[in-house]
């Protein structure tokens, strides 16, 4: 079974001279295997590896369709570890009254689901309430630990 | 003798017709860079309603021409393909049933808005997101319009349906335009450019009549860009400093034929006739509301004292 997700990249109609036209669309934005994430948390190894120039590497998303959006647990590759975190904002366009992000955000998790760091400077969707409840329920994790550690929600 | 006199006033019917499309179309693709009236200085100088005769001798209502600026989320998408008389008059009549309840202001890319928001996963129920307006776009009920901010370092836009009922507000915190119709390039731009306070006061105009034009020119970052900016023609930003191949390419990839292509611009248009029609039938109640409106707020002003 595959499931569709919705799609906002708009297509592009490009016509090279002399040759037929080929099908183009905007950048998807899309976080999957190997997109580089910016930790927003204040926890030493995020900090570490943003100010050195080296992000943390998405390996795993923990999705059907391996594509992550905003609530999603993705494994990612930090410092020479393996960490669990959770993306909190994503650059792909969203459906209305969801806000974009000019970044990939991710929180850093440990596996019961308590976030390394104490504190995000960096808003946070209010719609991920909605998300992590469920998410909550539905895997037996407490994913919401990491909005108490949310100073502002947008 | 009686059918050349028919066909020659047909020919000259089709060929005025033709001008006065194209006339419309000529003006609405050369961006207007003169400052608009609005509705209320136009109200309050001139007759509104101008009340023009055709050919059986009855009276016809003509909204006043600004109203294509201030309203244009009421015409249609040109695109013939997706053309439905039915349901643009069902949508109108929707738009305005909308407006009734809520004030939907006149704003433009490069005005400060504050929209509230009915949401259910918020302590308090409302969200309030202040952010520049970068682009707005669609038709009818589907209207948007996209608010960028800059918070906590971290570049935020929220597109917003204008018709949306969750939406209990849209306010104009500050009213004016920019040299260019989307501002999609201060993604790319220093974050100075975007940020606006969250707590911004709407600030009065001194001169109602006009809105202004911000002259201002934006700093870009440094490449990577998002999009390629010197291939588009934009009035708003800085000097781009880059080598001159990027120049010379936009150059050969650029096609300047375009702004003769007459069909085109017809196509990407909705005809004059038509916008008068269009506006004609909404226009009463749009004044309406707009008096309404008025009258609360002097009314709001009288009681404070």
């Amino acid at each position: 079974m595959n499931f569709q997700m919705q799609n906002f990249a708009r297509i592009l109609q490009f016509s090279v001279p002399f040759s037929r036209s080929f099908h183009q669309c905007q950048p998807l934005n899309q976080i999957q295997l190997l997109t580089r994430l910016r930790v927003v948390d204040n926890s030493t190894i995020g900090k570490e590896a943003m100010l050195e120039g080296r992000p943390p590497k998405c390996i795993h998303v923990y999705n059907k369709t391996r594509i992550g959006t905003i609530g999603d647990k993705v494994l990612v590759a930090i410092k020479g570890q393996k960490k669990k975190a959770v993306i909190v904002g994503v650059k792909q366009k969203q459906a209305p009254l969801i806000p974009k992000f000019d970044s990939n955000n991710i929180v850093l998790i440990e596996d019961n689901g308590t976030p390394i760091g104490t504190r995000i400077h960096v808003p946070v969707p209010s719609i991920l309430r909605k998300i992590l409840k469920e998410r909550s329920v539905a895997k037996q994790i407490d994913f919401t630990k990491l909005l108490s550690i949310a100073t502002k929600f947008v | 003798m009686l059918r050349r006199a028919v066909l020659q006033t047909f020919r000259q019917g089709l060929a005025q017709s033709f001008f006065k499309r194209y006339a419309v179309s000529l003006t609405e693709t050369t961006v207007t860079h003169q400052p608009i009236e609005t509705s209320d200085e136009a109200g309050e100088k001139s007759v509104p309603t101008q009340k023009t005769g055709d050919e059986s001798g009855n009276t016809v209502v003509v909204a006043p021409p600004e109203f294509r600026f201030i309203y244009p989320e009421f015409l249609p998408d040109p695109a013939m393909e997706r053309r439905n008389r039915l349901r643009e008059k069902l949508e109108r009549m929707d738009m305005l049933q909308r407006r009734s309840v809520i004030e939907i202001p006149e704003f433009y890319t490069g005005s400060i808005m504050a929209v509230t928001v009915a949401d259910a996963n918020s302590p308090n129920k409302f969200a309030r997101f202040v952010g520049i307006c970068i682009q707005r776009g669609g038709s009818g009920l589907r209207a948007w319009f996209i608010l960028r901010n800059v918070v906590d370092k971290q570049g935020v836009e929220i597109l917003y349906e204008m018709y949306c009922p969750l939406i209990q507000k849209i306010e104009v915190l500050r009213l004016e335009r920019r040299l260019d119709e989307s501002l999609l390039y201060l993604r790319d731009a220093l974050p100075e450019y975007s940020t606006f306070p969250m707590d911004m006061e709407p600030e009065r105009r001194l001169n109602n009549s006009v809105v202004p034009i911000n002259p201002l020119k934006v700093k870009l970052r440094p490449r990577p860009w998002l999009e390629r900016w010197e291939r588009q023609n934009l009035q708003g930003v800085e000097d781009l400093n880059l080598p001159q191949r990027f120049y010379d390419r936009a150059e050969k990839v650029a096609k300047p034929w375009e702004k003769y292509d007459l069909m085109l611009h017809y196509r990407k248009t909705i005809p004059a006739e038509e916008q008068e029609k269009i506006f004609a039938e909404v226009h009463s109640q749009l004044q309406q509301q707009e008096l309404k409106r008025k009258l609360r707020r002097r009314r709001g002003s009288d009681n404070e004292y």
